[in-house]
């Protein structure tokens, strides 16, 4: 059974029906214990309070938001070199996905940044890397919604995410450079030397929960996707009819 | 090569698009002074930055011209019918694009430069820059410019797509004329930008080719 297997739309909404209520319940039982543990049970860091419960969001996100990039760059491949139907939309459907868990770190972030460093935003390189990214996810989505066309509006989106994922390292690592060039290495240090067991625990769950929210997300968005299509290739049925 | 020169000759017989751009450097660098303030201490330090915000900026509103006009006549069907490799032919009218856009802000920034009380230890590194940096910024567009082709009234979402892939253009030039300005050694910085702009010149026409191809079908 090749990939191909569930290029069938009616297939795969079978099984994307049947795979999503356990991706979202798994999610929203990950999510309570995870913030069980974040909020409730984690001791207060001896330097940074409370705050650092802020941690079990933020970091969980913007890992997510790196994540979804490199899924949605790997499906415009797919859906380039073996013009895999599902991957245009899995494409499509990631990059929503991805931006709102991009901002969510941004925000936390920037929460965060306040008690820590006194301001809510610094041009440290992460955070500067982090806004280009949440850039260009909007550009991606922006050339969806602007080429009518569906089919063109996919290829060109996918060559656009695999210029993007071509130089997102690219630009990571210049922003890196420019930083340490302007202001010495001291800013961000996301857990200290060492994160301890009692805290690495409830972020590694949160982490997962976040992922198998991205599933379930993903899943119903793709529907959603090939339900509208067949919503508008009936309707041009009956009209021509 | 032919498609090179006609690319010019039009350039050069319509006049206008090469002017408006360096019309539009001048003032975008005009505009600065005005906003910050006088002081020559000031603008000395903000000089560099300033002028390559400017030229990349001029760079990118000159872009819709590389395709938009061949696409409109019909001319870039024809040159694509020609059976001449079309990463060859786009290749072509980027390097056309840079004549008539790079190489007029490269030979103005010098003079914006004196305006703007720059050190003078920092003109070399700023001619170089320019030199080797904007080319990058005509091949990194050409995609942009290519996947707009079909988009009506596509300027506000070619600078959404094009400008956060200029960011590391503009971090190793501006950073290398300020490593020169300051005394220190500009080399890396120029180094890391002329491998970006030799890593573009393959791929940037290749994936330009693919999208004008997906505007003509």
């Amino acid at each position: 059974m090749s990939l191909h297997y569930f290029a069938n739309p009616t297939r795969f909404t079978r099984l994307a029906g049947r795979i999503q209520p356990w991706a979202g319940g798994l999610a929203a039982l990950l999510l309570a214990v995870g913030f069980y543990l974040a909020l409730i049970v984690v001791p207060a860091d001896y330097q940074q309070g409370d705050t650092v419960r802020i941690m079990f969001v933020h970091v969980p996100s913007a890992w997510m938001a790196m994540f979804c990039y490199i899924f949605l760059a790997v499906a415009s491949a797919v859906a380039l070199i073996w013009k895999h139907p599902l991957a245009d939309l899995a494409a499509k459907a990631s990059a929503p996905i991805g931006a709102g868990f991009t901002f969510l770190a941004l925000v936390t972030g920037s929460l965060w940044g306040k008690p820590m460093w006194g301001a809510w935003w610094v041009w440290d390189a992460r955070l500067t890397s982090v806004l280009i990214l949440f850039f260009l996810y909007l550009g991606y989505m922006a050339l969806w919604q602007s080429i009518e066309d569906g089919q063109k509006a996919a290829k060109a989106a996918a060559v656009l995410a695999l210029v993007g994922a071509i130089n997102v390292p690219i630009i990571k690592f210049s922003v890196d450079w420019w930083n340490t060039l302007h202001q010495p290495a001291s800013v961000l240090r996301m857990d200290g030397p060492a994160i301890h067991p009692s805290m690495l625990w409830p972020l590694l769950i949160m982490a997962l929960a976040f992922k198998v929210y991205f599933v379930a997300l993903l899943l119903a968005r793709m529907r959603m996707e090939l339900n509208l299509r067949r919503i508008r290739a009936l309707r041009l049925a009956e009209r021509s009819s | 090569m032919a498609v090179i020169t006609r690319d010019l000759h039009l350039a050069v017989r319509q006049g206008g698009a090469t002017f408006l751009a360096l019309v539009f450097f001048l003032l975008t660098v005009t505009l600065f002074p005005l906003g910050i303030g006088p002081e020559p201490a000031i603008l000395a330090r903000v000089a560099p930055g300033v002028l390559w915000v400017a030229a990349l900026l001029a760079a990118m509103l000159s872009l819709d011209r590389l395709f938009q006009a061949d696409f409109e006549d019909g001319s870039l069907e024809q040159l694509t019918l020609s059976g001449l490799p079309l990463g060859g032919i786009v290749l072509a009218k980027i390097i056309a694009h840079w004549l008539t856009t790079g190489l007029p802000l490269l030979l103005a920034a010098p003079i914006l430069a004196v305006l703007l009380n720059m050190n003078t230890e920092g003109f070399a590194a700023l001619l170089l820059t320019m030199l080797i940096g904007t080319p990058a910024l005509s091949l990194i567009g050409a995609i942009g410019a290519a996947l707009t082709l079909t988009v009506r009234r596509g300027g506000v979402l070619l600078s959404l797509l094009v400008l956060p892939l200029y960011i590391p253009v503009l971090i190793f030039g501006v950073s290398a004329i300020d490593a020169a300005v300051h005394g220190l050694n500009a080399k890396p910085h120029v180094l890391l930008l002329a491998a970006l702009t030799l890593a573009a010149i393959p791929l940037c026409p290749w994936a330009a080719a693919a999208a004008v191809k997906l505007s003509l079908e």
